[in-house]
């Protein structure tokens, strides 16, 4: 059976600047290859504009993209028209990260979440009543743990928390196969992200759901995730099982990334790999390995050849000259 | 000025502010803290614990109509509570600094951040533009800016995140403050630069001496950063002790609670997170006795009376179960 999502050497570029002062192009994503299989969770990482939200929102065809393919269920829709994506949509599914921008203040929770369920047709074209709306809101609210009471009231009367759990039950009410996840859990406070990173992975067991959960912290990734892919720039440079990668990364970018990671404890010594500098523009990436000029074991080689993303030989691959060997 | 007294002692602080219809609401609660020479400490929360409330009450920049501030701030035993704005603005500029999480709160669009350092320095020394120019590219350099004279030329907008940071930071030490007030100066950084100035708050307080009053609501900063931590909630000191202590064993429910939420990098990662269920309270819905007691899993009839602060080891905890004899809340998940 195909993947249930597979992107082949993907690219988003924008054209960023003016006529004034002439433009450039900024490779948001550039040649990304990866498959999402069904079932799993594959977890995105990387620092902020590395292209993680970008990826994402291609992978659902909410943008047009610049080059390469997206393949969903094993159909091509990369150039698809919004006519042909129509009976796709309910399959695939967004939760963003700021659960108040996603509702409509003057709407009831109970209209917000039944939205989908009124624009959208069954497969055979029939309307859904509002009884059965009525008898999926009350699954819904049950589902992702809100009360039913929740459905007459309006979004701004709860916390940051139950906003997302609102979000979540309007992504899930058609069913979706595939949930992209952008940074859902990053705006919360500490002590109501378990609640939530809990429920994401109740629903993901309890419906199977196939999840791309985009994050920047590696620890809430590495609960949730069962692969991980590691984005610099544009570009994926290490892609594999979450506990390999997280435990023994390949790539230097990805073991500077998570000796970078203050953790709560005290007396655990990890060795930091400090990074000079910051993150190079994506207008005009580092030629050859784009992380040359941070890397800690970068060699001559590395400014000259790009390296490809390769085997490791334990199910994950990395994209390096000079991968770390454990 | 007092030698023996400690350089920032913050006793009972109440901030309160109006809340309409002639209502007041109190943001802050008795809150109090104390923070010595060439020391780091951690005022960390969930947002909302009023933090930056009683940040601002020490930088005497609470300016909100109708605000009432109770209790006593004082340094160096001096009280600054009652100070007249002159005489606050002159200690800001000079004996205490503050940075944020946004460095244009600090910084403005329209100068090089070398010329808005440079006037700093001029407000508070006897110096030439030459001469502060020098003391500014020094400066920059010293917080890890590379090619500090070009940077100097540059206007905020021009740096990346991370050099904006420093550049800040460079601003608020060019008078040598004795404290420093960081208010959740990484948050909006990534964490390979977060690690950058994490680095350089802590060569401040080795190399310069410094006292570094740190807010953040990130338990891993305050862990590798911090020599002594207070942990708010809802507006009240939960608990205070030595990070090492602390961590080893916190002595609240909602500290020990809080470390079991967050999702461990290494070791067994657990089935489900263990959560605190619900929501930290409105201030003005604030039960009477212990804020956390609807949350808190050892909530019982004495938690209904407000608990005060009480030692327990070196740690000081605002909770019952000590002085009823009862163990320590356990940690759910055993650290690898
Ligand atoms: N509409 C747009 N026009 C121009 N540039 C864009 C646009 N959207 C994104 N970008 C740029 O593309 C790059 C990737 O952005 P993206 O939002 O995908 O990053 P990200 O990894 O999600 O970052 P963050 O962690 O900050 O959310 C960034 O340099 C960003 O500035
Ligand atoms: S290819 Fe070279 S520069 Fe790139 S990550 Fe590997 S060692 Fe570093
Ligand atoms: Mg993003």
């Amino acid at each position: 059976m195909s993947a249930l999502l597979e992107t082949r050497t993907l690219s988003k570029h924008y054209r960023i600047g003016s006529a004034l002062r002439g433009y450039r192009t900024l490779r948001a994503v550039d040649g990304i290859s990866l498959q999402v299989e069904r079932g799993e969770v594959l977890g995105l990482v990387g620092e902020s504009g590395c292209g993680k939200s970008t990826l994402g929102r291609c992978m659902l065809r909410l943008t047009e993209i610049t080059a390469g393919e997206i393949l969903f269920d094993g159909r091509d829709i990369s150039r698809a028209s919004d006519k042909r994506l129509r009976p796709l949509r309910p399959r695939m599914q967004m939760v963003f990260q700021d659960s108040y921008a996603s509702l409509n203040p003057r709407r009831r929770v109970g209209d917000l979440i039944a939205e989908p369920l009124r624009i959208h047709t069954h497969a055979d074209g029939a309307r859904r009543g509002e009884a059965e709306i009525a008898e999926r809101l009350g699954e819904l609210s049950h589902l992702v743990g809100l009360p039913q009471s929740a459905l007459q009231r309006y979004p701004h009367e709860f916390s940051g928390g139950q906003r997302q759990r609102i979000n979540i039950a309007r992504a899930l009410a058609l069913s979706p196969d595939l949930v992209v996840a952008d940074e859902p859990v990053s705006a919360l406070d500490v002590s109501i992200q378990a609640q939530i990173v809990n429920l994401f992975m109740d629903l993901q067991e309890s419906l199977g759901l196939t999840y791309v959960f985009v994050a920047h912290d590696l620890s809430v990734v590495r609960q949730i995730a069962t692969r991980v892919a590691v984005m610099y720039l544009g570009a994926v440079v290490e892609i594999g099982p979450a506990d390999t990668v997280l435990h023994s990364p390949a790539h230097p970018y990805t073991a500077a990334l998570i000796s970078a990671v203050p953790e709560p404890s005290v007396g655990v010594t990890t060795r930091r790999i400090t990074l000079s500098g910051d993150v190079p523009s994506p207008v005009s990436p580092p030629s050859g390995c784009r992380f040359h000029t941070r890397c800690p074991s970068a060699q001559a080689l590395c400014s000259m050849t790009a390296p490809a993303l390769q085997d490791m030989g334990d199910g994950r691959e990395a994209a390096c000259h000079f991968p770390l060997l454990t | 000025m007092d030698a023996d007294a400690p350089l920032l002692a913050v006793d009972n602080l109440t901030i309160t502010l109006p809340a309409g219809r002639g209502r007041t609401v109190d943001i802050v609660e008795n809150v109090s803290f104390r923070l010595d020479g060439a020391e780091i400490m951690g005022l960390v929360g969930e947002s909302g614990s009023g933090k930056s409330m009683s940040a601002l009450a020490i930088m005497g920049l609470i300016d909100a109509p109708g605000a009432r501030i109770a209790g006593s701030i004082r340094f160096r035993g001096r009280e600054l509570i009652g100070l007249d704005r002159r005489a606050l603005r002159a200690l800001r500029g000079a004996e205490i600094a503050m940075i944020f999480q946004d460095p244009m709160t600090a910084l403005t669009p329209v100068h090089t951040v070398g010329w808005q350092i440079d006037e700093q320095l001029r407000a508070h020394q006897p110096l030439s533009r030459a001469g502060a120019r020098a003391r500014t590219v020094e400066l920059l350099g010293e917080m890890g800016v590379p090619d500090p004279r070009r940077a100097a030329d540059r206007y905020p907008h021009q740096l990346s995140g991370g050099l904006r940071q420093r550049a800040m930071i460079a601003m608020a030490l060019s008078c040598n403050p004795s404290l420093l007030i960081a208010d959740e100066p990484t948050t909006a950084l990534d964490v390979t630069v977060q690690a950058q100035i994490l680095d350089l708050l802590r060569r401040l307080r080795q190399d310069f001496g410094s006292s570094i009053l740190l807010i953040t609501h990130d338990m891993g900063v305050v862990a590798e950063t911090c020599d002594r931590t207070t942990v708010l909630y809802s507006g009240n000191v939960a608990e205070h002790g030595p990070t090492d202590a602390l961590f080893r064993q916190p002595a609240h429910p909602y500290t020990a609670a809080l470390l079991d939420s967050i999702p461990p990098l290494r070791g067994t990662r657990p089935r489900r997170l263990p959560s605190i269920p619900g929501a930290p309270p409105a201030p003005s819905a604030r039960p009477p006795g212990c804020p956390f007691q609807p949350r808190c899993a050892y909530g019982h009839v004495a938690c209904e009376t407000r608990p005060s602060l009480l030692p327990i080891g070196a740690q000081q905890v605002a909770c019952v179960l000590p002085a009823e004899g009862r163990a320590l809340p356990p940690r759910a998940v055993l650290s690898a």
